[in-house]
Formats: structure tokens, sequence, C-alpha cells
């Protein structure tokens, strides 16, 4: 089968290689039939995730049909149109029976590596490293589902390929910031990141009850999007103050609920940006969170900064003290796909929120590098690509 | 009064590996104070050297008698691994499982299998890491609490010299049943032997918990979780 391969830092390319095959009683094989992009992926092309292999097959946000069950399996067949949740989870696990599928226990098949990088290994993920678990991904024609009645969800007629396959991540991932809120009725909530997640992230803040929701970012096209299905405020960062700006929006409160949508490469104008760029290249610090630094001083005192933008390692010149006196919460963590799939896929199928225009660019597998160089530049007015393997 | 014996051989108090080191660095000793072109310094070498090499031939330390020291009757001490897991499964499945002595291979990586003999002993054979070979024993259960505490050893004139306990002790909160397992193995080569087991014990208790972390997903997930035998775009899967 033709599968995209990471070979290196900013190297991908596709390859011919064998099929998947079932390894273990609970696993299933999907024929892909969409699987997309998603910002989390640069972050591998960057180098900055630690122990990618050669050869990985990346891709983790994917939608198909399945064409062979394990023999552990009860209710999964051939034929069916499956969704299915980015992390691995075993679904027996305390973690996996109390709804946090993301911090599963026995998910990572690689659990010893992520233990030592963490101190207590979390739930695999598709395509995302060796510490991730080693799983192959989804840019492939057929992947490898483990664990697969607990993280496939059947999709629902009338619901298109084209907005189920953004509720194996980006909705999930998004829904997730809005829920770690805690949105209170009359909450303006401000969403840094207007790409897949940030986008699905201020649809979930009005589904939770928000009364406004502001969007920053730095791509006017992106903004009009916001602006255009979310119906968001928009800000954008390279040409306003943003504290100044938040500030004036919001009675001079702040806003009461905060999501980092962009995570450890994150941009600022000016010297911010230059000097954790510096010293993320020395390897002084692994991300850059001027997001992070932002969202702390622009939040309402005793309000909330939810995090779901991806961070590998280490920051510096964290506001502590800000965070601190301001009583402010913090929630973040990888998604638990498992737990809201099935409630976000209602949502699409009752006609409150299509996720579909995320889709801009809808390509074969064969232009998969490519692909991901215009995701990556933003150029083409580019959301997400989703191949078509 | 430490009695001196005009040779070492009837009082013997350094170990046959202390001996042979002893020789060893002695000669080099003697061999470098000869040679060497300071002459107080050189004499005192030779003869440090010397004393040495008297040591290790003769088997007999004035300074081990002195210090009450013997090196030649030592039992190695035994070394400790202890590693801890909660399982989320009640207690009486987990000690259930374990107590049911021949699904251990199922989850311990290296145990080819284990066969009960009777109520207490069993045999066992497991699999040399590498490829070397198998290799066999036989143990007995020396404590069996159920629900609280497995405790067995080989038995005397196995090839191992190993002893372990398991406790199991409900969690709080309904979070299951925490295991602890507490290994203790024996090296076979006197001091020697005992060095180089201090030298693998890391990668000893890397293998306990790997395998306690199998168990753990056997009893969790159903199956254990891997990505052996998938494809990838590396050089031999290509197509």
């Amino acid at each position: 089968m033709k599968a995209l391969c990471w070979v290196g830092t900013n190297k991908l390319s596709v390859e011919r290689i064998p099929d998947p095959k079932i390894l273990n009683p609970h696993d299933a094989i999907v024929r892909v039939r969409l699987s997309s992009v998603c910002g989390s992926d640069l972050h591998l092309l960057d180098g900055y995730v630690p122990t990618m292999q050669e050869g990985d097959v990346i891709g983790h946000e994917f939608m198909g049909e399945v064409v062979e069950v394990g023999p552990a399996l009860k209710r999964m067949k051939r034929g069916d149109r499956v969704v299915v949740g980015s992390v691995i989870s075993c679904g027996g696990c305390w973690f996996c029976d109390h709804g946090h599928f993301s911090l599963c226990d026995n998910g990572n098949a690689h659990a010893a590596i992520a233990e030592k990088a963490l101190g207590y290994p979390g739930a695999g993920i598709f395509g995302y490293s060796q510490a991730f678990g080693g799983y192959s991904g989804s840019h492939a024609e057929y992947i490898r589902v483990p664990f697969a009645e607990t993280g496939s969800f059947i999709i629902p007629e009338g619901v298109p390929d084209e907005s189920a396959v953004f509720c194996s991540d980006a909705f999930p991932t998004g829904f997730m910031a809005a829920d770690m809120c805690g949105i209170e009725p009359g909450d303006i909530v401000a969403v840094w990141g207007a790409g897949g997640v940030g986008q699905m992230a201020m649809h979930s803040a009005y589904l939770l009850g928000a009364s406004r929701v502001i969007a920053i970012d730095r791509f006017p096209e992106r903004l009009a999007m916001a602006r255009k299905y979310a119906r968001a405020e928009v800000l954008n960062y390279e040409e306003v103050d943003v504290l100044e700006a938040l500030k004036e929006m919001t009675g001079g409160r702040g806003p009461d609920r905060c999501i980092d949508a962009v995570g450890m490469e994150a941009h600022t104008p000016g010297m911010e940006h230059y000097y954790d760029l510096v010293k993320q290249q020395l390897k002084i610090e692994t991300d850059r969170p001027a997001v992070l630094r932002q969202a702390i001083m622009a939040c309402r005192k005793g309000g909330t900064l939810s995090i779901v933008g991806v961070y590998g390692g280490f920051i510096d010149k964290f506001p502590m003290g800000a965070a601190m006196n301001k009583g402010l919460t913090f929630r973040m963590g990888q998604m638990h796909a498992q737990k809201y799939i099935p409630r976000l896929l209602e949502y699409v199928q009752g006609g409150s929120v299509d996720p579909s225009y995320l889709l801009t660019h809808r390509w074969p597998l064969e232009r998969g590098p490519e692909g991901y160089d215009m995701f990556k530049h933003k150029t083409n007015d580019c959301m997400r690509v989703v191949f078509e393997p | 009064m430490p009695r001196t014996p005009a040779t070492g051989t009837s009082h013997v108090n350094v170990g046959s590996a202390e001996r042979v080191l002893s020789t060893a660095a002695g000669a080099v000793l003697a061999y470098a104070g000869i040679k060497s072109k300071s002459k107080v310094g050189g004499a005192a070498l030779a003869a440090l050297g010397a004393t040495l090499v008297f040591r290790g031939a003769s088997g007999y330390c004035p300074m081990n008698d002195v210090f009450g020291r013997d090196s030649a009757h030592e039992q190695p001490e035994p070394i400790e691994i202890k590693e801890t897991f909660t399982i989320y499964r009640p207690i009486e499945q987990v000690y259930g499982f374990w107590r049911r002595l021949e699904n251990l291979p199922r989850f311990m990586e290296h145990l080819e299998s284990v066969r009960q003999l009777d109520e207490r002993r069993s045999h066992w054979q497991g699999r040399i890491p590498g490829g070397l070979g198998t290799i066999d024993w036989e143990a007995e259960i020396t404590t069996d609490e159920p629900n609280r505490l497995l405790a067995y050893r080989s038995l005397p004139g196995s090839q191992i010299d190993q002893s372990g306990e398991v406790r199991f002790r409900e969690a709080e909160g309904g979070k299951g049943t925490e295991l602890q397992a507490i290994m203790h193995y024996r090296a076979p080569a006197g001091s020697l032997g005992q060095g180089v087991a201090k030298l693998l014990n890391p990668a000893l208790a890397e293998l306990v918990r790997s395998d306690m972390r199998r168990f753990k997903m056997l009893l969790e997930a159903g199956e254990i979780p891997t990505v052996a035998g998938q494809s990838s775009g590396r050089g031999h899967d290509k197509i």
C-alpha cells in the first residue's frame, strides 16, 4: 500500500510498504477514506518531537471503512463506516473507566519510554513518535486500529465523510478545550489560534454557553473563517496590541476563559519571538510559550486557562507571579477522544456544527509532502489538507 | 591474639576472586617497585607488592585477621528488586491469576513454562536472554495467604538461586489492587559473579517492571499492546 512516511526533519516521502495485519485480538484494519493533516504534525516535521524514526507512517485524524476485525471484537463488523479517535486507549484501566482516555495506562506500546519522559505514561497516539507507542499513522491506504471497539465510532446516516473526519481529533480537541474552561452563562472566551482546533473550540464555547468568543491569529483568511463560521470577534495580533484590545473588548475585565490552541511553536511580533526561537534552536528551552504568557496576562482575575496546544518539554519566562496572584485555574491535556466523539457526532448530525468547512484542500496521498508544505506555510488559504489515499 | 600460621593454607580468609586479583596486583606493584628510580619509594612499592602476592598465593591476610574480615566464607548478598503497580481489577482476580503459576509465562517475557508439580512445588523453565538456550529449576511456595501474600523460592541445588514475594493489597478509592513484587536473586559465582550481577541489576529491575506492566495490561486490557510486526517505511520494509 501507499503510505506517507517521516524520513527526517522537514522531510516526508510517499513509500510502498506491506499492508497492515491484525497483530492483537482487539485490532481492526480500516481502509482509510479521508485522513487530515493536523497542526501537531508540524511539530514532528519541524523536529521538535523526539523519538521519531525514519520511516514512521504519520497521520492521526481519519475516518474510513472496516475491512477486517480481530477475534476479540464483538460489535464491529466489516463494512462499518467509522471515525477513529487519534488517541489509542485500552478501555479497561481506571483512567479509561473514568473518561480520561488520553491518560490510559495501557494504550502505549512503548510505555517505558514515555514513563522516562513524563513520570507516568499516557495513551498511545497514531503516527506520533515512538514515545507515543510507535503506532503507524493514517496517511496510508490501510491502518491497523488497536482497541478498535473503544476508539472507533459508527458515523450516523446523513453525516458526510468530510464532516466526520474532523470528529477524530480537531473537534474533540476543541470541544475539550471549551469543556475544561468551565464556561458559565455570560462568559467571554478568548481563543488563541484560529486553525482547525481553534475553530472547533470557538463553536464548542458557544455550545457550552459562552456569550461571546474572541479569536486571535495573524492570518486574515483564518480570522475571516472564524468570523463567518464560528461567529467570533477577531483580533490580528500583528496589527493590534492583544492585551490592550482584549481589555477594551471586555470592559476592562479581561476574558473570563482563555484557550491556548497553538502550543509550542507560537509566534509573536517583536523581540520575544526571536528570544524564544534562539533558545529553542540552542535547545535551552524546547517550547516557545508566547501564547501561554499572553493568555496569563490577558485573563480576567479568577479566570481559567485551558491548554490544548501541544507542549513537549520545557519553557521559560513563565509569569507564575501573575498566574498565582490573579488566582487563575489551569486545565490542560491531550484530548479524550472516546469520551467526546459520540456527543460530537450528534451535534454534527443535528446540524448545530458542521466542521467540513475546515477542509480546504482534498488531495491524493501522492501529494502528501507538497500538502504539508502548503499547510505549514499557510499558502493558498489552506486551513486543512485532507488526503484521500 | 590472632594466630599467625607459618603458611596461609591452614587459615584461608581471602576469597578466591580476591586472591587472583591480589596476586596479579601484587606482581605488578612489585615489578614497578623494583624498576623504580626512587630508592625509598621503589622499596616500599616492592614490599607492598610482595605482601599482596603472599596474600593471594597463601589465601591468608593478616589485616583481614585483625579486622575480623573473611571474604572466603562470605555468602554473597542477594540482590533485591522491588516494583509496584496498581491493577484496576478486584483483588481475588489479581491474586487468582498470579496464583495459577501456569499463567506466569503469559506475561513474563523470559519464562518459557511453569508446571505445577503439587500443591507447593513447581517446575520452571526460563529462556536465557539473547537466545542462549533455556534453564530449568524447581521452586516451592513458602507462604500462600490468599489475596494477601504469595512467597516462593527456588529449591536447593537449582541452577537459579531466587526467591520472591508478591503482595496484594486493595487500593484506596476503588482504584483496584496494589501489587508489589519483591524479588531476590543470589549470583552463582561468588563475589566476582556478584559484581557482575550488580552491574546487571538495573536491567533486571527493568525486566521485572516490564513483566509486571505486561501483567497489568493483560488483566486490564485483555491483551499486551504491541507494534512488533507492523510495517513501516524503513529500508527493509519498503516494496
